[in-house]
């Protein structure tokens, strides 16, 4: 595969295209030994897999400082491992154990990391977005020099909410980069069926909120646009968005037969842009690594994984008193 | 070491399925993420990935049988240098045993609920013998708990339609920006939806937002952020991050508003747990609760009605008066019948009481003040005296608040009723506007001695 030319003459240091290569092979990894345990009946209700995305998240990480804030959708796993959560913990709260970040009372689509600055996982389609705003809010009134990510879908970028929030956060100039994750399918609806204008980086133009448009395939590139997000907001002036044009290679969840498009157009799509290949041509051609190292970190990830997953078994199922804690925090 | 293959959950409720399918062959080198067969389950047919790599030694399920049990083995991957004479010619006699979360799945009817969490004696009086009191509007009380809040604690700060320059929509925060600025009092554009989340987002974040809605009607634009995003959080995340707010505003009819302005909200809240529902009648109740609303880690709904704004009632003069949830309030004691009832309906409660005395009717009159939690105990020691009830809210009758006290009673006090509970309610119909049946849509003190006659058999 070829190296793709958004990247130019990668300005990267080999120790970071290794961290990247690492980051986002755990994460499709980590996604891959999840779908083996739904299919197992370990993990049960909707689970929904980052594989294909991976670049997204570790290339907006590699921007952020410490102390920045996330918060995402149901799609979340990749978000926490790449923000530097557990990956036991994760696979834990998948199969509902008393190891998982929630307890097991959240499951795939609840989780958080006070610790981590990861503000979940959540449920409701474009919900995520305000409450992003709101965790910018409270750093602005605080003033602490903070940015928060808020990532949402192309589905969700339908939402009312967003709209609302696009206009008070830039009102406000809140600290809040909106990271539009453009899978191009709102589960089995394409952008185009979904979307009277499918530039999804020029819709806070009404709003003056300046957006772009990065080749989510492209750890580097989207480094890069995190970087010059980060920067805006940092400097006070409000938000910013960023469409990432990405895919993702598995259903919209588990139980997705995925029928809305070819295994043809999938193909491609892991042919081409994948983005863990990208990384390793990059490395291999910058001979940075040999093909032996990374195979090395193949099994250390594989290792990492099965151990998350062992985890994920064992830990006990939560005692039935926890049904009814954490309801109220104690006045 | 070979790898067995096993037939996979492909849905939330997959048991078995059919393997309709292989695209691979004994001898195939298999990649992660390989289509390697179609399975039907109860849904949909369903491509299934490989995902770990090696050569596919032994197919042990042909295509096109029905019925395979999840977790059953359909095939025998080999790694890298293993030999296909390693595996078994077929299927292993008996499938695996199930995963053991499924197994040991526990038996729900060993959860048992908890106490109630209220269980307190009768609610003693928060106001110590000989303070002076001091008339205050329920406006004016509700506005000098939030300053007296937001004067003890700089993260507090009140958001929403008009609450700033315009001085509220009903004058409630009059005099607030001048005295904190637009850092802590923050005019809203018309958006419920987007800034009940803004407002949940920075609760998450270590701020106490006090959120008014112009009134709870519009708070049905964000209502999602009420409940899914603010009262589901602290559960969700296993007790790691709730949402300290409170979302306050007008609830109920007001006069001639119609009925997408008059609807009254206390049961719908009321029903979800992880919120704390709050509805008070007297000025000083909506000083001591609003303070302790404030001040407390969890979401809260306080709902206030637009006709009490204006009236006056005593309010303890002190240094921090505030109230606990979940201590109902007895307004005045009574051994014929217990009234209970909430916010505007303590009005008519309070009116039908009066004039019952006249007729020589004695009536409790208890104000539960607090809807979740709620102090259903003192309710039920009531009616054990009494042996009769009336439930007064303002509230459509279907699912009410006075339906479940009515189930309260009947589980905890059966043997002590002398009647059936009456329920009084606002009528089943979306409140007119023209005024006679405005008028007829709404709950009466006529109504409330109707009932209490009712009960007593007079």
């Amino acid at each position: 595969m070829a190296v793709r030319k958004t990247s130019k003459k990668p300005n990267v240091s080999k120790d970071e295209l290794l961290a990247f290569y690492r980051e986002m092979l755990l994460i499709r990894r980590f996604e891959e030994k999840a779908g083996q345990l739904y299919g197992m009946g370990l993990i049960g209700g909707f689970c929904h897999l980052y594989i294909g995305q991976e670049a997204i998240v570790v290339g907006l990480e590699a921007a952020a400082d410490e102390g920045d804030k996330r918060i995402t959708s149901y799609r979340d796993h990749g978000h926490m491992l790449a923000c530097g959560m557990d990956p036991k913990g994760v696979m834990a709260e998948l199969t509902g154990r008393s190891g998982g970040y929630s307890g097991g009372k959240g499951g795939s689509m609840h989780m958080f990391s006070k610790e981590k600055h990861f503000y979940g996982g959540h449920g409701i389609v474009g919900a995520q977005v305000p409450l992003g705003a709101g965790l910018a809010f409270a750093d602005k009134y605080l003033g602490n020099d903070r940015v928060s990510f808020a990532y949402f879908g192309d589905g969700a970028a339908n939402q009312g909410q967003i709209y609302e929030t696009f206009n008070m956060a830039s009102l406000w100039k809140l600290p809040v980069i909106f990271v539009i994750e453009n899978n191009q399918y709102a589960m089995g609806t394409s952008l185009q069926r979904a979307s009277s204008s499918p530039e999804l980086w020029t819709r806070g133009a009404a709003f003056g909120i300046p957006g772009e448009s990065v080749d989510g395939m492209d750890v580097l590139a989207v480094k890069e646009a995190g970087e010059k997000a980060i920067a805006h907001c940092r400097a006070g002036k409000g938000p910013y968005i960023l469409e990432m044009k990405t895919y993702r290679y598995r259903g919209h969840s588990m139980s997705d037969p995925a029928k809305y498009r070819t295994r043809d157009e999938v193909q491609k799509v892991r042919d081409e842009r994948d983005a863990i290949e990208h990384v390793r041509e990059l490395l291999l051609q910058g001979k940075h690594a040999t093909e032996e190292d990374l195979k090395a970190i193949d099994k250390d990830i594989k290792v990492i994984v099965n151990e998350a997953a062992e985890f994920a078994k064992e830990s006990p199922e939560p005692a039935l008193e926890e049904l009814w804690t954490d309801i109220y925090a104690e006045a | 070491m070979a790898t067995e293959i096993l037939m996979p959950a492909l849905s939330p409720t997959m048991e078995e399925g059919t393997l309709a399918k292989w695209l691979v062959k004994e001898g195939d080198e298999i990649t992660s993420g390989m289509i390697m067969a179609e399975i039907e389950t109860d849904k949909a047919t369903m491509e299934f990935e490989a995902v770990d790599e090696g050569t596919m030694g032994k197919i042990l399920i042909a295509e096109g049988t029905d019925g395979v049990k999840v977790n059953t083995p359909i095939a025998v991957l080999l790694e890298e240098g293993e030999d296909a004479s390693a595996v078994p010619d077929s299927a292993p006699a008996s499938t695996p045993a199930p995963a053991e979360a499924v197994a040991s799945a526990p038996a729900p009817a060993q959860a048992k609920a908890p106490v109630p969490i209220v269980d307190a004696p009768p609610a003693e009086d928060e106001i110590p013998a000989g303070t002076e009191m001091k008339s205050t509007t329920v406006r004016e009380a509700l506005r000098d708990a939030m300053a007296e809040e937001m004067r003890r604690d700089d993260t507090v700060y009140l958001m929403g339609e008009e609450v700033a320059e315009y001085q509220g929509a009903y004058k409630v925060s009059q005099g607030m920006l001048e005295e904190f600025g637009t850092r802590r009092v923050i005019d809203t554009p018309i958006t419920e939806h987007g800034f009940a989340g803004i407002a949940t987002g920075s609760s998450f974040a270590g701020l106490r937002p006090i959120v008014e809605f112009m009134t709870f009607n519009f708070a049905m634009q964000a209502i999602d952020h009420i409940i899914n995003s603010a009262a589901k959080t602290l559960y969700m995340s296993g007790g790691q991050m709730g949402a300290p707010i409170v979302f306050r505003g007008t609830n109920g009819a007001a006069a001639r508003v119609g009925a997408q302005h008059s609807h009254d909200y206390a049961s719908w809240y009321a029903q979800v747990p992880g919120l704390k529902v709050v509805m008070p009648y007297s000025a000083a109740d909506a000083k001591g609760l609003l303070k302790s609303a404030i001040r407390d880690p969890n979401p809260v709904v306080f709902l206030e009605n637009e006709i009490l704004y204006g009236r006056s009632f005593d309010v303890p003069v002190m240094e921090d008066f505030t109230i606990p949830f979940g201590k109902a309030k007895i307004w005045r004691e009574g051994s014929d019948v217990t009234i209970v009832s909430f916010g505007i309906g303590m009005q008519y409660a309070l009116e039908a009481a009066d004039k019952l005395a006249e007729d020589g009717i004695s009536a409790e009159v208890v104000d539960l003040r607090t809807l979740r939690p709620m102090d259903t105990d003192t309710v039920v020691r009531s009616v054990m005296k009494t042996n009769r009830c009336v439930t007064v809210e303002e509230g459509f009758p279907v699912c009410s608040i006075g339906g479940h006290i009515s189930s309260v009673l009947m589980q905890q006090a059966f043997d002590y009723l002398d009647a059936p509970v009456i329920n009084c309610t606002g009528k089943d119909v979306p409140m007119p506007y023209a005024a006679n049946l405005e008028k007829h849509a709404l709950l009466t003190t006529a109504d409330v001695i109707g009932a209490v006659k009712s009960v007593t058999y007079r």
